[in-house]
């Protein structure tokens, strides 16, 4: 698979991109990461598009670039789920190492039930499907550290 | 004379399914028995509060369309699984203001077998297109984590059991066994059957560690409350001034903003706040209840409730449950009436059947489930948003 860096849909018209991030505070390339809108006042960190701080009502934001590594805080074995969903699959709430919770599933594990509580994660990007043009759509999890 | 609003009249359906009434059927029917109950009429009200979340929207004109168009001011309120304690809290907020001297909250909901609540599934679009605030390609809901109601929950109650010692997966299974146990004695529950530990905890895993048998069902149902300032209470006859319960606290709060919220719903700050504030409006602690109608959607949501209201101590949930004080013979019996896990949750409906069923017991009137001696109780109940609406009643004097 090529690291082609992502092209935005919203690009030139006719230009179809070759991987998506899932969500758009997924940032690929090289080095995938996540990126939060933080406010420039309180710190406060968010990932969707922003009207004002949540926590303190300002309203200047600067994207600041999340860390990969991270410990699992809760998490729950879905097996009941919408129509094409895979199950049984983890779903997570990770606290990264510099104090920002994340949502996302556990991938990698043999078994579900070898997640534990408290366990060290590390960000990883994992393709999760293709639409008609052939664009990869790319998400990311944590897997064991 | 204190300023206090009393519920002079109550009612609910049974919960359960209904395919040949509407959702208008079921409001109507609760609004009329609660005023028969309360013995008022439609003419009585100065407000009408309507709560439901899936219904078309105007429930409140709807309902007026078949019991009583008389012009007064009509509220149509959702706060998802707090809606119904909204409708109570809309009405009580009038009567405090002096807008109204008497008013009607109806909560209704018609789910029949809608099955799990969850994210939005994925559609037939075959092109990836960035949409809403998270840019999304694709719903989100199975890749990027769970959005289901079961999978929310139970992170909940796996994050207390990552914070405190003595939580896991027989704890949260207990409070099924409890609430199952509980509904047997209820005729207004959905399910009124008794089942093991064994049962519970293997019955087919929704998103561990909630089973089938430790979440709530969906259904149909509704609940209604009649409420009267004091001051009309006390111009009415002996006898029902006698029947009438006071309600000492009404309470909705939100959530607060906190930094781990905008992942994983924060129904713990929230509730803690409410319960704060309705101690103190009330003038009594958890240690003074005589019973408690949680919001029990899920087994792990009914654990940590537990500490959120202060039933146990912080952290201590595990060990109160293991020891038996929320079981209707314990220290502190939670969901007599079978909780939500067994009575039912109607959505629209809980906040206001909450209410009926511990004014009920205040009354002396609870029957084969009566918590005996019972003068004070408390009602709660979580929308996911959020909103959490507590009221503390008391016995009248």
């Amino acid at each position: 698979m090529s690291d082609d860096t992502t092209e935005d849909a919203t690009d030139d018209a006719g230009v179809i991109p070759e991987r998506l991030p899932i969500v758009d505070y997924l940032q690929l390339g090289d080095d995938p990461h996540l990126l939060a809108n933080e406010c420039t006042d309180c710190g406060a960190r968010y990932f969707d598009r922003r009207n004002a701080c949540a926590k303190c009502g300002k309203a200047e934001f600067t994207p600041s670039r999340v860390a990969d590594d991270a410990v699992l805080k809760s998490f729950s074995i879905v097996h009941r789920a919408a129509p094409g969903i895979p199950v049984p699959y983890v779903s997570a709430i990770v606290e990264t190492g510099d104090g920002t919770s994340v949502r996302a599933n556990v991938v990698g594990l043999d078994d579900p039930m070898a997640a534990e509580l408290g366990m060290n994660l590390v960000f990883t990007t994992y393709g999760c499907g293709t639409d008609d043009n052939g664009t990869e759509c790319v998400a990311f999890g944590y897997a064991a550290a | 004379m204190s300023d206090a609003v009393w519920v002079l009249g109550t009612s609910m359906t049974r919960f359960g399914r209904y395919p040949d009434l509407d959702a208008v059927d079921l409001a109507s029917q609760a609004c009329m028995d609660a005023m028969v109950d309360g013995g008022v009429t439609i003419h009585d009200m100065d407000i009408l509060a309507a709560g439901t979340l899936f219904q078309q929207g105007g429930m409140g004109q709807r309902v007026q369309k078949q019991i009583g168009q008389t012009g007064i001011p009509v509220y149509n309120v959702t706060n998802a699984c707090a809606t119904g304690a909204t409708a109570i809290r809309t009405v009580h907020l009038a009567i405090k203001a002096g807008e109204a001297e008497m008013g009607l909250a109806v909560g209704v909901e018609q789910m029949g077998k809608m099955g799990l609540l969850r994210g939005g599934a994925k559609d037939d679009t075959n092109v990836y297109e960035p949409a809403g605030r998270f840019g999304a390609v694709t719903p989100i809901d199975g890749i990027l984590g769970t959005e289901t109601m079961p999978g929310v929950f139970a992170q909940a109650g796996m994050g207390y059991a990552y914070e405190n010692d003595g939580v896991g997966f027989e704890q949260f299974a207990k409070v099924a066994y409890k609430n199952h146990l509980h509904s047997t004695l209820n005729p207004l529950a959905q399910y009124r059957k008794e089942f093991s530990m064994e049962e519970i905890m293997g019955s087919p895993v929704q998103s561990y560690p909630n089973t089938l048998l430790m979440c709530c069902p969906t259904g149909d149902g509704a609940a209604a409350a009649v409420l009267v300032s004091e001051e009309r209470l006390r111009s009415m006859p002996t006898e029902v001034q006698k029947r009438a319960v006071k309600i000492s606290a009404s309470v909705l709060t939100s959530d607060p903003w906190v930094e781990s919220g905008q992942v994983q719903p924060d129904v713990n700050t929230l509730t803690r706040n409410a319960a704060a504030q309705a101690y103190e409006t009330a003038g009594i602690g958890p240690e003074d209840l005589d019973l408690v109608e949680l919001h029990d959607c899920f087994a792990t949501a009914e654990l940590i409730h537990y500490d959120n209201l202060g039933l146990c101590e912080r952290g201590g949930a595990g060990d109160f449950i293991d020891s038996g004080a929320p079981f209707r013979d314990g220290r502190i019996p939670v969901n007599v009436s079978g909780g939500l896990i067994s009575k039912g949750h109607p959505i629209g409906a809980t906040g206001v059947a909450n209410v009926y069923e511990v004014t009920t017991h205040l009354r002396g009137e609870a029957g084969d489930r009566q918590v005996e001696g019972a003068k004070v109780g408390l009602a709660h109940v979580i929308g996911l948003g959020s909103a959490c609406g507590i009221h503390i009643l008391e016995k009248a004097a």
